[in-house]
């Protein structure tokens, strides 16, 4: 029984959402788990995935393919798992993990199970998963039957720990360099990568998150919201409603088809809190709701909350701020 | 351009989901549907494509017969023509979804498919990408920007903080996510029209996959009553001392 685990790198080190998916996949093999590392041999980071229980890196060089091809990536994952004799291939639940994972079922005819919080091995080809519906805001349990397990890791499901320093942890990790042979189909479809959007902080990693839903009112009416972001050293963030009516970019979209964010303050104002929305301001660590509505869901999932009108209490909240 | 959407009907829930008692499905009955919101951009998208270039946009559902309320939703944003792969209600799973749908496009022909990234519902993150097997043809997937030429397509998206574009020789396989337009109302004829559009059927031979859902369940909430600071303006220097203690303030 051995394992195969795509792992994504964040700059010289394993991805954390990498890491969390070994911590799973370690518990499903009982000798080896390998890693599948599209990197420079030179620049895998070797000690933190040996620390994570990894026995064998599979590298392939950018001399091999360079830039993200996702049907190549998947073809190159089916060709290691049938030499590794793999009972289950794994990845992170992002959007490349489970691209991969998806072009890997489509080439093998298996299934595929995406976002999944629990996968247990039931005896021979069968694996019982729980996994993501809905963003996270129902789980399925399923059972799997397939010759090989092919599943992502919900990002925010498994916490990333390293391996025991025991038996279970190897003394030495093997690196292979792999020269798949590709074929020119799998090299179709391939990434041309440039910088991004600059500037701004980010509303998936920023620190405080201002929220405006509905209650803000329309598109001039964020201005007091953008003034309290910048106050708390944070960034605005606005429900669906507000990006489905035109008040401002998707990109600020905090939610199940926008962005999940992870702050330690999520302040949410004129949000009701649609379900669709918890899905993705779930992960704030504190939630502070500004509603007229004392029975608005959001209140369901707040710590704190003021029942009054936020056009009222953000503009005497900064200048509290400011006074201090 | 022959353009082909794939759309799904899901739940239109609101600020709770709760399940069925035999766990089998969403509870329905306090809710409406709606086409899932990545594939009402994908609909936006073909419609605006073929506004540009010419050509028709067909939508496509695989579902039960009350799916043919979304494929007239779709027809009133200006898809030409629907096509309901009918079921009895049971869901297919992703493969069997993508066969089906490989089917209608080998019957019609087209140049290009959209589909959503991945159905609010259950999330497999994968049809289009079957589909695109089945197929043999090219295809990118959460695509936020897509230009459209007669020899194919530049398909553009983020990830971490990095630009990439795809560059696809036509026909191919698109899935884009919301964001990539804002999706207009649908006209007073639009409506008109779609209500009296005819809607092709079949009826798609479902297959066990080697993925089978169980039960569903809503996971162990956290939820709690709020601590209430106030009303209006007065709560603001309780606000104040909250912020300071969360160390927002520091």
């Amino acid at each position: 029984m051995s394992v195969l685990c795509l792992v994504e790198l964040d700059g010289a080190d394993p991805a954390d959402v990498s890491l969390r998916a070994l911590t799973l996949g370690r518990t499903l093999g009982d000798s080896s788990i390998g890693v599948v590392v599209f990197a420079d041999s030179a620049s895998v980071p070797v000690s933190a995935l040996a620390d994570y229980g990894v026995t064998d890196a599979y590298v392939i060089e950018p001399g091999t393919l360079e830039g993200y091809a996702p049907q190549a990536w998947g073809r190159i994952l089916a060709g290691l798992a049938a030499e590794t004799g793999a009972t289950a291939v794994l990845a992170a639940g992002t959007d490349r993990g489970n691209e991969v994972l998806a072009h890997l079922g489509a080439i093998t005819g298996l299934p595929m199970a995406a976002n999944c919080t629990v996968v247990t091995p039931d005896g021979g080809r069968t694996h019982r998963i729980v996994r993501h519906r809905w963003a996270g805001l129902l789980l399925e349990e399923a059972v799997m039957e397939a010759p090989v397990a092919l599943f992502t890791v919900a990002t925010d499901a498994v916490a990333p720990v390293p391996a025991a320093v025991s038996a279970e942890k190897p003394a030495s990790l093997q690196v292979h360099v792999h020269k798949p042979e590709l074929a020119e189909a799998d090299l179709v479809v391939r990434a041309a990568e440039s910088a991004g959007r600059a500037g701004g902080a980010s509303l998936a990693t920023a620190r405080v998150v201002v929220g405006g839903g509905r209650g803000v009112g329309g598109a001039d009416g964020f201005a007091p919201l953008e003034e309290l972001a910048e106050l708390l050293g944070g960034v605005v963030g606005v429900s669906r409603v507000v990006t489905s009516e035109g008040w401002r970019p998707h990109r600020q979209q905090v939610g199940q088809t926008g962005t999940k964010i992870t702050p330690e303050l999520y302040l949410a104002c004129g949000i009701s809190g649609a379900i669709q929305h918890i899905a993705g301001c779930a992960g704030a660590k504190h939630i502070i709701a500004i509603n007229t509505d004392p029975d608005a869901p959001i209140l369901a999932h707040a710590d704190y909350a003021v029942i009054g009108d936020l056009h009222q209490v953000i503009p005497a909240l900064v200048a509290a701020l400011r006074a201090r | 351009m022959e353009i082909l959407v794939c759309v799904k009907r899901v739940p239109t829930v609101g600020g709770k989901i709760a399940v069925t008692p035999d766990g089998q499905e969403v509870d329905t009955r306090m809710s409406g549907f709606s086409i899932s919101p990545h594939e009402e951009c994908a609909v936006e998208e073909a419609v605006q494509i073929t506004e540009r270039a010419g050509g028709s946009v067909s939508v496509l559902t695989l579902g039960p017969e009350a799916a043919v309320e979304q494929l007239r939703g779709a027809l009133a944003l200006g898809a030409g023509r629907a096509v309901l792969l009918e079921t009895d209600g049971r869901e297919f799973g992703p493969i069997a979804t993508a066969a089906a749908i490989a089917a209608e496009v080998r019957a019609h022909g087209y140049d290009l498919v959209l589909l959503g990234n991945e159905a609010a519902d259950t999330g497999d993150y994968q049809v289009g990408i079957r589909l695109a097997h089945e197929l043999g043809w090219p295809v990118a997937t959460g695509i936020k920007n897509l230009s459209v030429s007669p020899d194919g397509v530049v398909a553009r998206r983020e990830y971490r903080g990095v630009e990439e574009a795809y560059q696809l020789p036509l026909p191919a396989v698109i899935t884009v996510k919301e964001g990539i337009n804002l999706p207009r109302y649908p006209s007073l004829p639009g409506r008109l029209r779609a209500k009296r559009a005819a809607v092709e059927r079949s009826s798609p031979a479902g297959a066990a996959e080697g993925l089978r859902k169980e039960a569903l369940r809503v996971p162990a909430s956290d939820k709690h009553q709020a601590t209430m600071l106030g009303n209006g303006a007065e709560a603001v220097p309780d606000l104040v001392r909250v912020l300071d203690e969360l160390g927002i303030l520091s």
